[in-house]
């Protein structure tokens, strides 16, 4: 069992919680992620950390509600127990030696990129993080990348209720225009990682994304996760979870993310009866 | 033995065959010559005493017939249900020659049921000697890493199973279906390997928590056994393989088996629940597959093989077992491409083959007829075609000498070309059977036992 230290929620849907975990987190690094089940009768589901404490043996990691193991998650407070917790898993997120680099971080994504920006800030890459979201209210961690050594923080929201209005790839095109990046990384849903790729591709500029297909196992022994990049399949969880936004088929990737959407929808609803809370 | 009617069988996922009646037991046990010369422990890959477990049944001492078998014979509930005796024991028993081999399997499951059938502090429990202070780490709780634990543990050292999913057992657990070997079957086999002090921990993957070099220079390890097994699924690399409702047969069957999607949504774990579906492969595994599918509520599920079912490398039993509940067999055809629609499967086109000369493997090899592709109207695909070294093997041992399909490389005795690391079962092996990395495992743990005796 692995216990959580702290659980809080960022905004309506958003949650964060620290999960007791040392030797998870004495190994972890930015980029790769780590595979839980909530209690016995839980799924397997991979999630990415957010932020983990070596010395401290915590892990950290940000999730939106969106079916049975997530509206579980959202339940748990400090001294709630997780079944099961293994990693870190994947490959960390190559940093350093990068220049000038744009980290995208849209929706829950911005706590995957907090991480990344920070190690890349560490290994002497200059950074500049563009933070998407729907609207202001769903913007999270804003303060702990105000606290980064950033070259600049651009804030982007959907309907203009916090920073510039419009989509994060307006800014990311900005860049490419004016040849002030030199790598992207981007970590959001699919969609925003396709159009960011497809936004730096006219300008050659090498794209990193990290995709999150669905996992079983995480350890490379079910395929579930496969991905095709540049016309191979690859799997996320032992190949990826980083790969060359380039080459990544996005509309398999999205397709292959739906397959369960219904099974999902039905036991959320059938969870959500004998639940407490009113989602 | 007697075994469930296939319609009712094939309803749920509850044991297939029902085990022998003491009657059943007693009369196959007189069939055994109780040769002076027994051939049947030669076949044996652990070389458990056969004669001398089934004279114990005559005699009407399953007690005394299990401590027998469990001198060689690790989890013998899980051995006398999956190991292929008709190739090994049973094959070289004299009776064999002239007709009907006594069924030395199922009377190993008749003692090991007996045996498990008691509470805890009643069964057999292999003796340990007195503790060495040494510690080794088993990476792996499959069939290998389970029997080179317990052997460990019997020789008096003390032995952490680390294993990367939430349960152990391995391929015990999620690849084999509960209806051929029951998981309450395998979770009492690996409480008695805690009973004699063996220690696993789950969620513990090696080579991201340590690596097998940090376990002996900084956790205070003596000495590792690698047996983590060949799980990476392979694919055809064919068109249309990652739509939507194309597995591998491990995804398949560990949703099924390790996260039990038969029971969702009481289990979070969804699966996909074909109406139609294609197995592709002629393995125990894909025989596995296409029965799951079954009960998991197909109208059809087919298997599509390149060759005939004389080349199938399934059991027997597995084949029969398979064609009695409604299995289709769709001999000669070669998947070329899998077709959909909306990113779904719907169907997958086949081409025709012809058995030509022998191949390397001594099989007649398929050769395709020309012009001769259809399709199969199907919206699940199940790929059952092998697996490869685990991908984490990289991580966990990046220094140890492989061959150039990437399996490790060992001795006769699973020592590999590092100090005190020794490997076994599927990871030195490639796919083979639960015995033999089994009896990989014991050997592993023999040769590590002497290694430490000699630096004293």
């Amino acid at each position: 069992m692995f216990q959580v230290i702290a659980a809080r929620q960022l905004s309506d849907a958003v949650f964060e919680m620290t999960v007791d975990a040392p030797a998870v987190a004495r190994k972890a690094a930015a980029g790769q992620f780590f595979i839980l089940r909530a209690d016995e009768h839980g799924e397997r589901v991979p999630f990415t950390f957010s932020d983990w404490s070596a010395d401290e043996g915590w892990i950290r990691f940000v999730f939106m509600r969106v079916g049975v193991t997530t509206h579980k998650l959202s339940h748990m407070a400090a001294g709630d127990s997780l079944a099961d917790l293994a990693g870190p898993l994947g490959n960390a997120t190559v940093v350093g030696g990068l220049g000038r680099v744009a980290v995208v971080g849209g929706g829950v994504g911005a706590a995957v990129a907090y991480p990344v920006a920070r190690a890349m800030c560490a290994a002497g890459d200059r950074v500049t993080v563009i933070l998407g979201a729907r609207t202001a209210g769903l913007l999270i961690l804003r303060e702990e990348f105000e606290a980064l050594p950033l070259e600049g923080l651009v804030i982007v929201t959907d309907d203009g209720s916090e920073g510039v209005k419009g989509l994060v790839t307006h800014p990311l095109k900005e860049m490419c225009e004016q040849r002030a990046v030199d790598h992207v990384m981007a970590i959001g849903p699919a969609i925003m990682m396709k159009f960011c790729a497809a936004t730096t591709r006219e300008y050659g500029v090498p794209t990193t994304v990290s995709l999150n297909p669905i996992m079983v196992d995480g350890t490379g022994m079910c395929g579930a996760c496969r991905v095709t990049v540049g016309g191979q399949t690859k799997f996320g969880c032992v190949d990826g979870p980083d790969f060359d936004g380039h080459l990544v088929d996005f509309e398999e990737l999205m397709s292959r993310q739906r397959v369960y959407v219904d099974d999902e929808r039905s036991a959320d609803a059938e969870y959500s009866r004998g639940c407490s809370c009113r989602v | 033995m007697p075994e469930r009617a296939p319609l009712e069988r094939i309803a749920d996922f509850a044991e297939v065959n029902l085990g022998y009646s003491d009657q059943d037991a007693l009369a196959e046990a007189e069939r055994c010559l109780q040769c002076r010369d027994p051939k049947c422990s030669e076949g044996c890959p652990v070389g458990v005493d056969i004669k001398s477990f089934i004279a114990r049944i005559l005699e009407g001492d399953a007690a005394g017939s299990i401590e027998v078998i469990k001198e060689r014979g690790p989890l013998p509930a899980v051995c006398g249900r999956v190991c292929p005796q008709e190739e090994q024991c049973e094959a070289s028993c004299v009776l064999a020659r002239t007709g009907e081999p006594v069924a030395i399997g199922r009377l190993e499951r008749y003692v090991a049921d007996h045996d498990l059938a008691g509470a805890l502090e009643h069964r057999c429990r292999p003796a340990a000697d007195e503790p060495t202070g040494r510690r080794v780490a088993v990476i792996g709780s499959g069939p290998a890493g389970l029997a080179c634990a317990g052997e460990l543990a019997c020789r008096g050292h003390e032995v952490t199973v680390f294993e990367s999913l939430h349960v152990p057992g391995g391929v015990l657990v999620y690849g084999i279906p509960e209806f051929r070997l029951p998981k309450e079957i395998v979770a009492s086999e690996i409480e008695m390997l805690h009973q004699i002090g063996v220690k696993i921990v789950t969620d513990a993957v090696i080579g991201s928590i340590h690596t097998v070099q940090e376990l002996l220079d900084e956790e205070g390890f003596d000495a590792a056994f690698i047996g983590i097994g060949a799980g990476l699924p392979v694919f055809l690399g064919i068109p249309g393989e990652n739509l939507n409702g194309v597995y591998s047969s491990n995804e398949f069957l560990t949703r099924v088996n390790l996260m039990r999607a038969h029971e969702f949504p009481k289990s979070d774990t969804p699966v996909w629940r074909g109406r139609k579906v294609a197995v592709l492969g002629g393995g125990n595994v894909a025989m596995d597959a296409a029965r799951t599918a079954l009960r998991l509520g197909a109208e059809e599920a087919f298997l599509i093989y390149r060759r005939t079912e004389d080349e199938m490398p399934a059991r027997r039993e597995e084949l029969r077992h398979a064609r009695a509940e409604g299995v289709d067999f769709r001999m000669l055809c070669a998947p070329s491409e899998i077709v959909g629609r909306d990113g779904f499967v719907t169907g997958i086109v086949v081409t025709r083959m012809e058995l030509g000369e022998p191949d390397s493997s001594g099989r007649r090899a398929p050769v395709c007829v020309v012009g001769s592709e259809f399709e199969i109207e199907c919206d699940t695909v199940i790929v059952a075609i092998g697996t490869r070294p685990n991908a984490t093997l990289g991580k966990a041992a990046p220094a140890v000498g492989l061959d150039r399909r990437g399996y490790v490389v060992t001795d006769d005795d699973g020592a590999t070309d590092l100090p005190g690391v020794y490997a076994g079962g599927d990871i030195v092996t490639g796919s083979a059977t639960v015995i033999l990395a089994m009896g990989a495992g014991k050997r592993a743990a023999r040769s590590i036992d002497g290694w430490l005796a000699s630096r004293g």
